[in-house]
């Protein structure tokens, strides 16, 4: 293969160094952790020797035909070691790079938080948990910690790659800080959570070098079957030499086949082709997940997201934009829409949120009624408090307030105002669309109604709907109450929701499910979701998110972004269908090489057999030199597909698989016929043969 | 010639009609539940339990349930092995027969414990009626019925969810003895004595021959002796049990063991019938019928796919056979044609193809025709059945459980293809299943593998050949096929009864027993603590056309990757130097 070819899926420099490793990994203790490829290793070695033999005058074959053949079972093993050399060049690229960021730096130690004059500085490798450090503007955060105090813009681009500052803030649910990050500005004070070699950034650095990468337990089970398939083989080729030595003795010849060309044979047979794979699919997934900026805590944790079949997804941000639009005023009791417009475009003026903002929008829009100035006149805001739970303005003695409807309901009937049924039905016909209603009145005269409308991402639908054939169900999650929840589900095609959902209440819809056999795959950010992200199968935890939430999950999303659940689930099932289909195109290719190679053997004893020899190869050792060399090449053939991973399409679970054996199965039972049969022919022109 | 495929089709439906009721019944026999012979056998039932000191109730580990069975065996291979070796001094021995040789003693001892039933004799010159009845008909009755008990074990470790027992293996054993074996067995033997099968103690009778014959020593003689003894009642759990022991040595071909076209019937039928009929036992068992009968069809295929292949080339007999018109070998309404050396001219090329696919796939053994003297292709089909793990219905009980085997490969495979850990009926596969599948799936390959490849190299063994070249490796091939699929035909040009051979055979019969047995226990008990993964469109579907066609090539697959060079120097070597 050519240095361009190469850069489809690395650069030049990862080949350099992907080239340099497939030797480094020559090695006997590297070659022994895969059995398959340890065979070939062993075989390799073999023919080696008997080829030094033979020089010496102890002929098994004559030596040019042993050196051909142990060349090729040389480069075998080395285009396998190639294989997940440039599987690990990404990781290591990438790992090299995080290094960078993990410099030691000097910390501010404080003895408590009250004292933050008192600054020790110490390098950040001395620090323990517990420790309390400040650090100010331009500052490396020294270690993973909470923040126990202040705020302030972070930027954590040196892990999760984005260059926009996010805010730290101590309390709630954006705490926690990273070891390696810098604050960009104003100060904060953290509490260290974890010492030098087990910080995030050491974490990350070990899994995208895939360092302590263990086998899965899916692995070590097609290893099984592929180390099974290779006894198999080594002892058909034995009992081969034994039933040949019987046949020729039964015709009274000297027995056709030397050790050399059953060696070959047993290296075509065995499932070199998945064997030298298996470890860079592995790796290449691992490295797609990180693409994706998704940090898994183990490999299984990728193999289990192939496995959901429940998606729990919230529904701010992942379903629905994050926020509610005004889309229609509903005026009551004789109001007109003008006036109740006029009264909600006054009452939202000082609202800064996304709602208050787009109540003023609508107005504009239906009304053409202009932004006023806030300072022109006697206004006073009140703002949203949660003892009121109502906002507004008096304008003099004009008081206008927009609020939930129970509120409002109550703050005019307690002044003597009336609230009406048609009012009431409104507000009722809005919840049940899955809106939102604000109810807006002026001095203790309800107006009329405000339509607020959870925005459905665009798209979702379709994406639910590929879940769902490929049999996963999602599950919206939300803080609405049940009758908002099941209209937004409905306009989003989600198969069930969970509303007024709280952190027990997951946890206890997590474990329903898994104790109907399904599992459970789910985002979250807070401390309060750590319970249900531990319970979780696949637990999606956000960067943004608390320590205790990232701890729990099995997975740390950088981007923190909601539906990155979906991204995850493809990538695990696209890991195993690369798996899968590579076996199956390995273990289908034999046909072909025992119908190059059975006849090329004993041809001489049973001249008939020739008929065997469909594919019309040149002579028996071409015939043998065609399979090992095709061997070998397909393992290169193939590195992009293990790399890339195979297709992946959202369909049934019956399509994906005759989809899958008509390309992988036929066609590796096809494909080698035709390659077997242009290698003969390339180098029997040659002349090499 | 009509008539001939009409014939092919009639037996195929009669098995298939037989098979469905009686896998039901055998399904509630396996739950314990009430069947209309629970009124004349529970009292039976109850009484030994109570000798043998069995709680009912039991639920064994796997561990106790696979030592429980393999104890069983020991114990009846031992018993058997002191019986042959001893009959000399044992009553019911009016021929006055000797003990056998320590190495056939052993190698028959293992053949019928195994289900094998292997014969390095000839029944009615070697074995004493005490032997015969005592020793190898109480082995066709248990051996059968342990291999079924293991099924259900395994089809109790896909039901139970987060458990660790399943089931107890006296329980079982008892339950198919009495329930399946004994029944079914009475019926079938009747029906042969019917037929003209002998059923006596009565010493061999001599008669005058209707036509004196010549022998080459220029000797006339003028009378036979006509072997007698308690044939039927062997018969009939030897085809029943997947045994394939013949009483006599010559086994259905003889007159006396198989002696009408209705005998053949019910002696060809029996021999499918409960492995075929396990397979709706399964379905009904585990709840999910479909799953049962798409094991059975992607095994009735494959079934019918080897019958073709047999029936056609045994149909065409070879080009030797018609060359210069040396033999008449067409079609005609008054003689079934094509290839009949090894043949009864009774049963013609219909009966005999049918039977012999039928025995090979249903790792019986017993034979009405002499498989040495079929055709090439025609050999090879009932080799490779053999090869193939013996899971064309195969053997009772234990050819389902080897082709449960096959299906768990297959579903890792095509599981894997579409993105998930895979699973079978709702329970995953993980590493510790996968171990056990390949031990359950490639013994038998391992054992022909070794075992022939050791014999190949041993000088004495050319000497127990009938032909030389490639026919003679087939008969060196077959004889480990034989033994490695648990079967127990063989081509019968072989001479096995040597001290080398008895005992190479006799060991890879034990091997592709009892660890593939061992195995499936282990899936059992391991499946048994699993949870159920629930379904959903992203499941892999078990029961759908597409899995069957998977399943049936895998198994090829197998069989086709483990033996193509030794087919190669065998029949198709043979199959070229015919046709050349």
């Amino acid at each position: 293969m050519n240095a361009k070819n190469k850069e489809h899926f690395a650069d030049r420099a990862m080949a350099a160094r992907a080239i340099k490793d497939s030797f480094i990994k020559l090695s006997p203790r590297t070659q022994m952790k895969n059995p398959v490829m340890f065979l070939v290793y062993v075989s390799s070695i073999l023919t080696t020797a008997l080829f030094v033999f033979a020089l010496f005058g102890l002929r098994d074959e004559n030596p040019g035909f042993i050196l051909g053949i142990t060349i090729i079972l040389w480069l075998t093993v080395l285009f396998a070691n190639f294989a997940e050399a440039i599987a690990e060049g990404r990781g290591k690229a990438q790992a090299d790079s995080l290094r960078a960021a993990r410099k030691d730096v000097a910390a501010n130690k404080i003895p408590s938080p009250e004292e933050k004059e008192k600054i020790t500085v110490v390098p950040s490798a001395t620090l323990k948990k517990g420790d309390l450090v400040v650090v100010r503007a331009g500052e490396q955060i020294p270690a993973d910690g909470d923040v126990i105090e202040g705020a302030a813009s972070v930027d954590e681009s040196a892990i999760t790659g984005e260059s926009a500052p996010v805010i730290r803030e101590s309390g709630g649910d954006r705490s926690a800080v990273t070891g390696g990050t810098t604050v960009i500005s104003d100060w904060l004070t953290i509490r260290v959570t974890s010492e030098e070699g087990e910080s995030f950034l050491d974490k990350m650095i070990a899994m995208v070098e895939g360092a302590d990468r263990k086998k899965t337990p899916n692995e070590i089970a097609l290893q099984i079957l592929l180390v099974a398939l290779t006894i198999i083989f080594l002892l058909v080729t034995v009992s081969l030499y034994a039933y040949s030595l019987f046949s020729a003795g039964q015709a009274g010849i000297e027995s056709p086949t030397s050790v050399t060309a059953l060696v070959a044979l047993l290296v075509c047979l065995a499932p070199t082709t998945i064997g030298a794979l298996l470890s860079a699919i592995g790796i290449a997934g691992m490295s797609r997940l990180n693409q994706a900026n998704v940090l898994a805590m183990s490999g299984r944790a990728i193999e289990a997201a192939g496995d959901v079949d429940i998606l729990m997804l919230d529904k701010t941000g992942t379903i629905t934009l994050g926020n509610r639009q005004a889309c229609a005023f509903l005026p009551v009791d004789g109001a007109s829409e003008r006036e109740l417009a006029d009264a909600a475009q006054f009452a939202s003026l000082a609202d800064e949120t996304p709602e208050g903002r787009s109540v003023v929008v609508l107005a504009k829009e239906r009304f053409n009624i202009r932004q006023r100035e806030m300072s022109d006149s006697d206004m006073e805001f009140v703002p949203f408090s949660a003892k009121t739970r109502m906002s507004g303005v008096n304008i003099g003695s004009v008081e206008i307030r927009k609020g939930a409807a129970d509120t409002i309901r109550e703050y005019v009937l307690k002044g003597g105002g009336k609230y009406s049924r048609e009012c009431e039905e409104i507000v009722k016909k809005i919840s049940n669309q899955g809106g939102t209603p604000l109810v807006v009145a002026k001095d203790l005269r309800v107006l009329g109604v405000i339509h607020l409308k959870d925005i459905i991402k665009q798209g979702i639908q379709e994406k639910f709907a590929d879940l769902r054939r490929m049999g996963i169900k999602t599950i919206m999650i939300t803080g609405d109450n049940p009758l908002t929840a099941a209209a937004i589900a409905a306009e989003a095609g989600v198969d069930d929701f969970l509303a007024e959902a709280t952190p027990e209440g997951k946890l206890a819809m997590i474990r329903q499910f898994q104790s109907q056999g399904h599992l459970v795959a789910m985002t979250g950010d807070g401390t309060n979701d750590a319970p249900a992200l531990a319970q979780a199968d696949v637990a999606v935890a956000m960067n943004t998110g608390t320590q205790a939430a990232k701890e729990a999950g099995n997975m740390v999303d950088l981007d923190s972004s909601p539906t990155k659940l979906i991204e995850v689930v493809r990538i695990g099932k696209q890991l195993l269908m690369t798996r899968g289909s590579l076996t199956t195109f390995s273990i289908a290719n034999d046909l072909a090489k025992y119908f190059a190679i059975i006849p090329a053997l004993f041809i001489g004893l049973y001249p008939g057999l020739s008929a065997l020899n469909i594919m019309g190869l040149q002579s028996p050792q071409s015939a043998i030199f065609s399979a090992i060399i095709y061997n070998a090449l397909i393992i290169v053939a193939l590195i992009p597909l293990a790399l890339k991973g195979v297709r992946y399409r959202e369909v049934s679970a019956g399509r994906l698989l005759s989809h899958n054996l008509l390309v992988y199965g036929l066609g590796g039972v096809i494909v080698p016929f035709a390659a077997l049969k242009v290698i003969d022919v390339i180098i029997t022109t040659l002349g090499i043969v | 010639m009509t008539q001939t495929v009409l014939q092919y089709v009639l037996y195929l439906a009669v098995l298939v009609a037989l098979a469905v009721p009686l896998g039901t019944y055998m399904g509630k026999v396996m739950n314990g539940e009430r069947v209309f012979l629970t009124r004349l056998l529970a009292p039976c039932e109850n009484l030994v339990y109570r000798m043998m000191g069995v709680d009912r109730d039991e639920q064994m580990s796997w561990k106790k349930y696979a030592a429980s069975a393999v104890m069983f065996s020991v114990i009846c291979f031992i018993g058997l092995f002191l019986i042959l070796m001893c009959q000399g001094v044992l009553p019911l021995n009016p021929e006055e027969l000797p003990g056998l040789s320590w190495h056939l003693a052993f190698n028959t001892a293992a053949s019928f414990v195994t289900n094998t039933n292997w014969q390095a004799y000839s029944g009615e010159v070697t074995l004493s009626y005490l032997s015969q009845m005592a020793g190898l008909t109480v082995q066709n009755f248990v051996s059968a019925s342990v291999g079924i008990a293991v099924l259900f074990a395994l089809i109790r470790g896909f039901i139970k969810v987060k458990d660790k027992g399943i089931g107890s293996f006296w329980v079982d054993l008892t339950k198919t003895v009495l329930y399946i074996m004994l029944p079914l067995c009475l019926i079938l033997a009747v029906g042969l004595v019917s037929q003209g099968v002998p059923q006596n103690f009565s010493e061999y009778k001599e008669a005058a021959l209707l036509e004196p014959i010549t022998a080459d020593d220029g000797t006339v003689v003028t009378e036979q002796a006509v072997p007698l003894g308690p044939a039927a009642s062997q018969v009939a759990p030897k085809q029943a049990g997947t045994n394939g022991g013949g009483y006599y040595g010559v086994n259905s071909a003889h007159p006396m063991e198989n002696p009408t076209p209705f005998s053949n019937l019910l002696e060809m039928i029996s021999l499918l019938l409960i492995p075929a009929a396990l397979c709706f036992t399964f379905g009904r068992n585990i709840k999910d019928k479909k799953q049962g009968i798409a094991i059975f069809l992607a095994m009735f295929l494959m079934l019918c796919a080897f019958l073709a292949v047999t029936a056609v080339n045994e149909q065409l007999g070879t080009p030797q056979l018609s060359q210069n018109g040396a033999v008449n070998i067409e079609n005609t309404p008054e003689q079934s044609g094509g290839n009949m050396e090894g043949k009864e001219s009774r049963f013609g090329i219909a009966a005999s193809s049918t039977w012999a696919v039928f025995t090979t796939a249903a790792s019986n053994g017993s034979v009405n025709s002499m498989h040495d003297s079929y055709t090439p292709l025609g050999g090879l089909a009932t080799m490779l059945q053999m090869q193939l793990g013996e899971v064309v219905f195969g053997g009772v009980g234990c050819g389902l459980y080897g082709m449960i085997g096959f299906a768990i490969l297959t579903v890792f495979i095509a599981g894997l293809m579409v993105g998930r850990t895979p699973e079978y009926l709702g329970k995953k596969i993980e590493p510790f299943e996968m171990r056990m599948a390949t031990l359950v799936c490639l013994a038998t390959p391992l054992g022909i593998l070794v075992g022939s490849g050791i014999a190949a190299l041993i000088p004495e063994v050319a000497a127990s050949l009938n032909n030389p070249g490639a026919h003679g490796f087939s008969e060196l091939l077959y004889a480990y096929s034989s033994a490695g699929g648990n079967n127990g035909s063989a081509f019968a040009g072989f001479n096995a009864n040597t001290p080398f051979l008895n005992t190479s055979i006799g060991l890879v019969m034990l091997f592709v027993r009892f660890l593939p047995m061992i195995a499936t226990l282990a899936i059992a008990g391991s499946m048994a603590q699993k949870k159920k993964v629930a379904v959903s469109a992203g499941t892999l579907p078990t029961h759908n056309a597409l899995f069957v066609f998977l399943l049936i090539f895998v198994v090829l697959l197998i069989g086709a990757l483990s033996f193509f060079p030794a087919l190669a120097l065998g029949p198709v070597a043979e199959f070229f130097q015919m046709i050349s």
